[in-house]
């Protein structure tokens, strides 16, 4: 078909349109690795910047760890560029076996299976182990991942409120007349950082016959005493039945993702999730340096303990600093500006500040609820987190939004 | 007002709309935000269970569904 004038005005109308209404997404270009500090090029075109990043899911600050830098080149070197090829046909190399059976070991489950991302993991994996005569019950708040994976699947689906653990009793009374009912969560909520109840999960899932689904991309490697991941957290190792995780964020920063749990559940992946069937999985330097971090992490939790504390050194500072934080545990910290604006001219000057730190606001986060989300890494040393402080609290005081209620917030700049 | 239309407005209340948001009988459920279209098999399912009927998957459309008041034409379709 031909690119018509017609069709290009089409598109060109519904990009006009998602700028008029402040939603279009804009890259900004970063000359460095991923790390605590960054160079950045912001608006396209402007000479770089020095900043520090309280933005990436780099928790770990694995993503330029000269030990993982290394194993990746040397897996380059011995296991080459990539497989040309799917799994099943002549896609898998002994370092993929290999990375499976640690990451099993890791997260204390019975078997792993290993996808490009935790996206595709979490859009192959409800298709593959549930049918038509099946129901997922999801938490309100489940990531998109999920949400896409739920509809490409063809059981019944159905929601319970965030967290609400009441609700879902509910919700596993209502169908338990099904073949399988699956409850599906994420283990930490990336937008709030707060913590699902897994615990009491499993014990409603014991109760009623159900099966459990955790997301743990924003746990793995650093929720946890030992940084297991939320099951750990919650004291439920080995009672999660599909787990999927990415190496995208903790376990590494570069990309691929997994399927982890019930022996039967991961073969079932093997035999029948598209997303594993029809594209290659992770390359060679990709395994090598995931297979690196694992390693780090089995030997010691010094980097998850320096990132507990640098996460409390930064929630007590913000709440200090009199911002409004969600309340939590975790390195993901929402600082709660209420008004979109007010968060893009927060995120701005932060930036000015030389602070980079993202606004989210409607439809990312429910209306009204618009924040400038930090995340805090293991890679940040206290004279980042210190200076980071420094410009919130020069920021916040330009907006006279320092020791402000939510509702005083709300009243100046409204919802 | 009936005791179906009281009945399933309770039932959405509860089940969906988690702020002081006024709702009518005519309110739009689903084009309006309250209720999104993957919570709607909980309302099915409560529609059947509570009335002892069976709706058939293709009847219960977004549309169908969108106010109290076109829940209840709905239902009261296959009551007996």
């Amino acid at each position: 078909m031909a690119y018509t004038d017609k069709t290009r005005g089409m598109y060109s109308e519904i990009l006009t349109g998602l700028k008029s209404a402040g939603l279009f997404k804009q890259e900004r270009y970063i000359h460095s690795a991923q790390a605590a500090d960054i160079e950045v090029e912001f608006p396209a075109g402007a000479s770089l910047k020095k900043v520090i990043n309280i933005c990436a899911n780099n928790y770990l600050g694995m993503s330029s760890h000269p030990e993982v830098v290394k194993a990746a080149h040397e897996g380059l070197d011995s296991h080459g560029y990539g497989m040309s090829s799917v799994r099943f046909i002549c896609g898998t190399q002994d370092i993929h076996r290999t990375l499976e059976q640690m990451v099993t070991k890791f997260l204390g489950t019975e078997d792993t299976i290993l996808f490009p991302s935790c996206m595709d993991a979490n859009a192959g994996v409800f298709e593959a182990v549930l049918t038509k005569d099946d129901v997922m019950i999801s938490d309100r708040l489940v990531h998109a991942s999920i949400i896409d994976g739920i509809r490409l699947c063809s059981a019944m689906h159905d929601t319970f409120k965030h967290s609400d653990m009441e609700h879902l009793e509910e919700k596993l009374q209502l169908h338990n007349d099904k073949r399988l009912k699956c409850v599906i969560t994420d283990g930490v909520f990336s937008m709030d950082g707060d913590t699902a109840r897994l615990d009491k999960m499993v014990e409603l899932c014991e109760k009623y016959d159900a099966l459990l689904f955790v997301d743990d991309s924003h746990s793995s490697g650093f929720i946890g005493k030992t940084g297991r991941g939320t099951h750990e957290h919650c004291g439920v190792m080995g009672k999660i039945d599909i787990l999927t995780t990415t190496f995208g964020k903790g376990l590494g920063g570069a990309s691929g993702g997994c399927v982890s749990g019930r022996k039967e559940l991961v073969e079932m992946c093997r035999q029948k999730a598209r997303p594993y069937l029809f594209s290659n999985t992770i390359a060679p330097p990709v395994v090598a340096g995931v297979i690196k971090v694992l390693e780090i992490l089995s030997a010691s939790t010094d980097r998850r303990d320096k990132l507990e504390s640098n996460t409390a050194f930064w929630r007590k500072g913000l709440i200090d600093a009199g911002l409004i934080i969600k309340a939590g545990d975790t390195p993901i910290v929402p600082v709660m500006l209420f008004n979109a604006k007010l968060a893009q001219d927060v995120s701005r000057d932060l930036y000015d500040e030389g602070i980079y730190a993202i606004g989210f606001f409607f439809p990312v986060v429910p209306q009204g609820q618009a924040r400038i989300r930090t995340q805090i890494s293991a890679g940040h040393e206290i004279n980042h987190l210190e200076k980071a402080l420094d410009a919130f609290r020069k920021v916040g005081k330009k907006y006279n939004i320092l020791g402000k209620t939510k509702l005083e917030i709300i009243e100046m700049y409204g919802m | 007002m009936d005791e179906m239309q009281e009945s399933i407005k309770n039932y959405v209340v509860k089940e969906y709309v988690e702020d002081d948001t006024e709702l009518t009988f005519d309110s739009p459920l689903i084009s309006g935000g309250i209720v999104d279209s993957f919570s709607m098999v909980s309302l099915k399912r409560f529609l059947e269970n509570k009335y002892n009927i069976s709706i058939p998957d293709d009847k219960a459309t977004p549309e169908a569904f969108d106010s109290v008041n076109k829940i209840c034409a709905l239902v009261r379709e296959y009551v007996k």
